[in-house]
């Protein structure tokens, strides 16, 4: 494990350090398959954590007898931040941390490959330097630089665009920008040809210097123009996919180090990325090149009409659907991003718990792709104390609705669009949805009409069994809440 | 024999594949923990910023390995206890 600047050769960099950092690998993949199931999955995290802080003090023994100070500002400051972040986070802007996160690392990775560049080649001594940096750092080191700053540089940038958008601060919708498939193979094509060159063929410092910077730059605003175009509802890909670059970020810079903890921690990472990224794509039924390149949302016109033409609706107040909850006998929740733009997650809890008392069964019908992030509605409803046995995933639920009475929909447009079983040629066609309208009375809570991210009409609204609720949803829960304690009481 | 790339990129392929049989069959319940939990680990880029930074003097590699620092431990100590956060929450039994 020849860290390029270790100081001691002697055994304890030789045989020890390598040794610890293999039982931080280890560890790693332990804690990582704890994740994977509910029971084991906090001592997972813990797990992960303690082999993270055994790679951080073998590292630092490694390094022995240095100056400390820079490293030491730069933990407590980074620790500091992080930690005041994660205690501060409202359950609700999860996925906007999880992407600012994601950015954090692969911006981290893109700096240690640029400060190798800098430590290595450009601050040495210009006389000791004739040649390349593939000459100074060997060839593969030299290109693992120039990959790792480009991966590093796009998960940073895209993780930005993907918090600004999720944040509101820069439109949800899709960004369409002209000629955007040339822009990108010409940034992409760009940032390797820069690369290639900075490693292998230019001399001199400046010249190196500015190249790397170049790679940088280039790969920032790729980064950006890769994000800009995909649209809200499609941020749990991104974010997932974003997650994996980050990892792939890591061990591109353990190619520079030529440090396997690194690189097997980044490949664990990507492969767990790519995982999620899969899954959610399947819920969508849309491949990732579609995602990615598609800008969904924005060609509408599809049978089944635009999204604002609309029959008549059936909308009713709270004190309708109060009376239609007294005599229900089971009720399935279906939450979407709504339920998290209006924090509404506790109130839909003390409404179920209100209809248990009454005898009345509930249960939660969540889809994968619900919210921003994927398992965001989970989280949400963890926070409210929601027991995960009643959240059932789209398979377990979508036979249950013909013996479900009521339905009430918080904030969830696309996923229970009819139109995807029914209208062929439809925009979301094929895509799985919850058959919530198998269901005796269907609730939608929901501000307007307008339509959802796919930019189409839901025929649900016009459904015979559909009652819809306008309002905000936490304000509606909580209006439909106080009618219930009030009918109870009388 | 293998040179060092050769066998880095060994390592790297066959944890690529740890991975995906490792993380097989994920409830959906867990997903925003596990990627959370995925992208504290991918701050593992940490201990190299740790090489990049090891001197006094105020050079340029100081302080892009400084920085990385800071980005690096936010990423760790963010995403570790962010994840836990949320994990307890799904431990809590009903009251």
């Amino acid at each position: 494990m020849n860290a390029p600047a270790a100081v001691d050769p002697g055994a304890l960099s030789a045989v020890v350090v390598p040794v610890l950092y293999l039982v931080s690998a280890v560890l790693f993949i332990f804690g990582i398959k704890g994740l994977t199931r509910v029971r084991t999955a906090r001592r997972g995290n813990l797990l992960a954590a303690g082999a993270m802080l055994l790679a951080v003090v073998t590292t630092l023994l490694d390094l022995g007898l240095v100056d400390y100070r820079w490293i030491l500002a730069g933990l407590v400051i980074g620790g500091a931040v992080g930690a005041v972040a994660a205690v501060k986070v409202e359950m609700t802007a999860m996925p906007e941390m999880v992407a600012l996160f994601n950015g954090a690392g692969g911006g981290a990775s893109m700096l240690v490959a640029l400060a190798v560049l800098w430590l290595e080649v450009l601050e040495l001594d210009p006389l000791l330097v004739a040649g390349t940096v593939a000459g100074a750092l060997g060839p593969d080191s030299a290109l693992s630089t120039m990959l790792s700053i480009l991966i590093g540089a796009v998960t940073l940038s895209g993780s930005v665009v993907a918090y600004l958008k999720l944040q509101g601060k820069i439109s949800g919708q899709p960004i369409l920008l002209p000629g955007r498939h040339a822009v990108n193979a010409l940034l992409l094509a760009g940032a390797l040809g820069l690369g290639v060159w900075a490693a292998f063929f230019a001399q001199g410092h400046a010249l190196i210097g500015g190249l790397a910077a170049a790679v940088a730059l280039a790969s920032l605003v790729l980064g950006i123009m890769l994000v800009i175009p995909i649209g809200g509802a499609d941020m749990p890909v991104v974010i997932s996919l974003l997650n994996s670059y980050s990892g792939l970020a890591a061990a591109a810079t353990g190619f520079v180090l030529n440090n396997n903890l690194l690189i097997i921690s980044g490949a664990l990472v990507g492969a767990s990325g790519l995982i999620l990224t899969q899954i959610m794509c399947v819920a969508m039924n849309r491949t990732l090149a579609n995602v990615l390149f598609g800008g969904f949302g924005v060609q509408a016109e599809a049978p089944g009409g635009a999204g604002s033409d609309y029959g008549p609706v059936r909308s009713y107040g709270a004190e309708d659907a109060a009376l239609v909850l007294e005599s229900a006998e089971t009720v399935v929740f279906v939450p979407g991003y709504g339920l998290a733009v209006a924090q509404a997650q506790h109130v839909v809890r003390e409404l179920a718990d209100l209809l248990a008392k009454r005898g009345c069964k509930v249960t939660y019908g969540i889809h994968p792709v619900a919210g921003r992030m994927p398992g965001h509605m989970n989280v949400l409803l963890a926070e409210a104390d929601v027991p995960y046995e009643q959240l059932l995933e789209m398979d377990k639920v979508n036979p249950e609705f013909k013996q479900t009475d009521v339905v009430i929909v918080v904030g969830a447009n696309d996923v229970v669009n009819p139109a995807a079983e029914k209208v062929p040629g439809s925009p979301v066609y094929g895509m799985p949805v919850l058959q919530v309208w198998e269901a005796g009375t269907v609730m939608l809570i929901k501000r307007s009409l307008s339509p959802g991210f796919a930019g189409i009409k839901n025929e649900l609204f016009e459904y015979e069994n559909t009652m819809m609720l306008f309002g905000d949803a936490k304000e509606m829960l909580q209006e439909l809440l106080a009618e219930m304690k009030r009918a109870a009481a009388a | 024999m293998m040179g060092p790339l050769l066998i880095s990129i060994y390592v790297f392929v066959l944890a690529i594949f740890v991975g995906f049989e490792v993380i097989t069959k994920v409830p959906p319940t867990l997903h925003t923990p596990l990627m959370s939990g995925a992208n504290a680990i991918s701050g593992i880029t940490l201990v190299g910023s740790l090489y990049a930074a090891q001197t006094g003097e105020v050079t340029v590699s100081n302080l892009l390995g400084c920085l990385a620092i800071v980005l690096a431990s936010i990423n760790v100590v963010g995403g570790f206890l962010v994840t836990d956060r949320m994990l307890k929450m799904f431990g809590k039994k009903k009251r």
